[in-house]
């Protein structure tokens, strides 16, 4: 048969010729950062979204939208529904859009880097939002100071509980650098107390498996006074499996969002580490104009969270 | 002379013509709309967003053909892309993990073929069964994480280039096609795969083999899954979990965009290649328009709905 023999040769042919570099790579990129102006004369910032099926997301974007109103940006907004393969694609189109800057909330930490490389040998810089991107270096990094939230959880533990106690811990997706951060904060600060992690596990930040660990767990282990999850979703969870249980269990979530807060005043949840997504998206898009304009930004930018508690 | 016409031949031509005229007409309507769109750069890179639908989607189009249908490839994807992924992390070379993914991708699928086959299950139930059960092993496989690739010659079978030029998956891509076609046009394979999603009965009483047909039919549609998820994974540098979730659906929506019958027995190979083409170019112009992804998706719909419509005229 004729036809593998000629793929065959075609085949050795193409990875003779194949390399890593795509077209133009090899040559200076001729684009300039702020050249990719629109029609309308206004820069264009694109931000490329995690997903819009979780309102901490939606909450962001509504910021970063208001700060381009104010700024005279025009934000182009594209979802990824979760999906990183979704989420290349989109920055691509983004690349090929040719926007100023672009503002990456990556779906998880490990996908997403030879999409920022690809952004960055155009020469758009690129500004990572909530979650980082491992292996490769951005233009500015702004995401809640996880850490010191983790920290603030442990700490309101430790008083309410008078310093001992067993505590459960829910893992939000593991790999992202939340979960990672949140986790860290925490668990380095119960270290130094009375009080003892019994178990730690994941629920990947979503509500039903939030349910179902903390049942498991709840059985599992007896004698618990707290359960600590790494976000609300998880925390709302753990308060349906409370449900019922005749338990004195503090529940601590993390995030604020409005149904995590309606929790905190309605007492089923203790308290939640509120962060302010809508101060994320805003810090987002000035740095972007930032960036626009030529002026220096910081690495990282840290913002603050706050406990927010029934009192 | 005497004039024939042959009306459902026409119907079928017109249909047929309707996805690569649907495909021209978008064309057109992005070029005018948008500057950016008619560039080498942007038509490579879109390329290359749709060859993993497309690989999935040509193996759908055999399975569709048959008058079967395959929910698990997505699920296949994410446990091929996964083990091979896993394989590697382990220290082993990346032709042996790659042929170890690609063989488990086979043999996924046979184990479909077999259940709609020998187990008489229908095949929207045997492959949602499996497809759950391989998402279940892949979850407890990755433990929820996604397993990072280290190995700089496998990153390049999904983001390296030919000539500085042209994705290696677009490559791919055009190489599945033309085996594909060769295999559906130019062998006893294909024709009886027609001939089965025409009428069983009729293939079976002329002497076609269904039982082992159907194993192959589906062994197909996993190993070609098995490359798209070794072809995902090396682009995201890491095999992720949740990967492919959803799509069988892209695959499925490519096939019937393309002017395959769902109901069998109908269907050409460069259609489903148009069909996909269709969705990355809706997905890439809607973006660079900047429009709004929850209309995305209402107007990917739309477009899918009048496929249908103008299937259902036949």
């Amino acid at each position: 048969m004729r036809i593998p023999g000629f793929l065959t040769a075609a085949a050795v042919t193409l990875l003779a010729a194949c390399s890593q570099q795509g077209p133009g790579e090899s040559a200076p990129a001729t684009s300039g950062t702020a050249a990719g102006a629109a029609s309308s004369g206004k820069p264009v910032v694109g931000l490329a979204l995690s997903t819009q099926n979780n309102p901490f997301f939606v909450e962001l974007k509504d910021g970063a939208q208001k700060a381009a109103n104010d700024a005279g940006v025009n934000l182009l907004v594209v979802d990824a529904q979760d999906d990183p393969a979704r989420q290349i694609s989109s920055v691509e189109d983004l690349i090929q859009r040719r926007v100023s800057v672009i503002l990456l909330n990556p779906t998880d930490s490990s996908a997403l880097a030879g999409a920022v490389q690809s952004a960055q040998r155009a020469n758009i810089p690129v500004v990572t939002l909530d979650r980082g991107v491992d292996g490769v270096d951005v233009a500015s990094h702004i995401a809640s100071d996880n850490v010191a939230g983790g920290k603030m959880a442990a700490d309101y533990l430790a008083k309410a509980l008078g310093g001992k106690g067993n505590i459960i811990e829910l893992q939000g997706v593991a790999g992202t650098s939340a979960a990672r951060e949140r986790g860290k904060g925490f668990d380095d600060a119960i270290a130094g107390t009375g009080m003892k992690i019994v178990a730690s596990q994941p629920a990947n930040f979503d509500r039903a498996q939030g349910l179902s660990v903390s049942e498991n767990l709840l059985q599992a282990h007896g004698d618990v006074q707290a359960i600590f999850a790494q976000n609300d979703e998880m925390a709302l969870g753990a308060v349906q499996a409370l449900a019922g249980k005749n338990k004195k269990v503090l529940v601590v979530g993390f995030d604020g969002t409005p149904d995590g807060k309606t929790a905190v005043q309605n007492g089923t949840m203790a308290a939640t580490v509120a962060q302010q997504p809508e101060e994320i998206g805003r810090l987002g898009v000035e740095t972007a104009k930032k960036l626009i304009d030529k002026q220096p930004v910081e690495k990282s930018i840290a913002v603050p969270l706050k406990l927010l508690t029934k009192e | 002379m005497t004039l024939h016409f042959d009306r459902s031949r026409a119907i079928t031509l017109l249909q047929r013509l309707g996805s690569v005229i649907g495909l021209v007409l978008l064309f057109v309507v992005l070029s005018i709309m948008s500057p950016d769109f008619l560039t080498t750069d942007n038509l490579l890179t879109v390329l290359r967003q749709v060859s993993i639908n497309a690989l999935i989607a040509f193996g759908m189009t055999f399975v569709i053909l048959a008058g079967g249908i395959d929910l698990s490839v997505g699920a296949i994807l994410a446990l091929t892309g996964a083990v091979t992924a896993g394989l590697m992390a382990a220290g082993h070379g990346m032709l042996l993990s790659a042929g170890a993914g690609l063989a488990l991708g086979l043999l996924l699928g046979i184990v479909n073929g077999a259940l709609v086959s020998w187990g008489r299950v229908a095949p929207f139930i045997a492959t949602l069964g499996t497809m759950t059960l391989l998402r279940g092993l892949t979850l407890s496989y990755t433990q929820g994480s996604p397993i990072p690739v280290t190995n700089s010659g496998f990153a390049l079978i999904g983001g390296g280039y030919v000539a500085h030029l042209i994705p290696l998956p677009v490559i791919w891509m055009f190489a599945a096609f033309l085996v594909c076609g060769f295999l559906l046009r130019g062998t006893v394979f294909g024709r009886h795969v027609v001939a089965i999603g025409g009428n069983e009965e009729a293939a079976r009483l002329s002497g076609v083999r269904i039982s082992p047909m159907k194993l192959a039919i589906y062994g197909l549609s996993g190993l070609l899954s098995a490359c798209a998820g070794i072809v995902l994974t090396s682009r995201l540098y890491s095999a992720q979990a949740t990967a492919g979730a959803g799509y069988e659906l892209d695959a499925i929506a490519a096939v019937v965009l393309g002017g395959t019958s769902l109901s069998g027995g109908r269907g050409w190979l460069f259609g489903t290649l148009v069909g996909a083409l269709l969705i990355g170019f809706l997905n890439n112009g809607l973006n660079l328009l900047g429009v709004s992804s929850f209309y995305q998706q209402v107007v990917k719909g739309i477009v899918i709905l009048i496929a249908v419509l103008l299937d259902r005229r036949q």
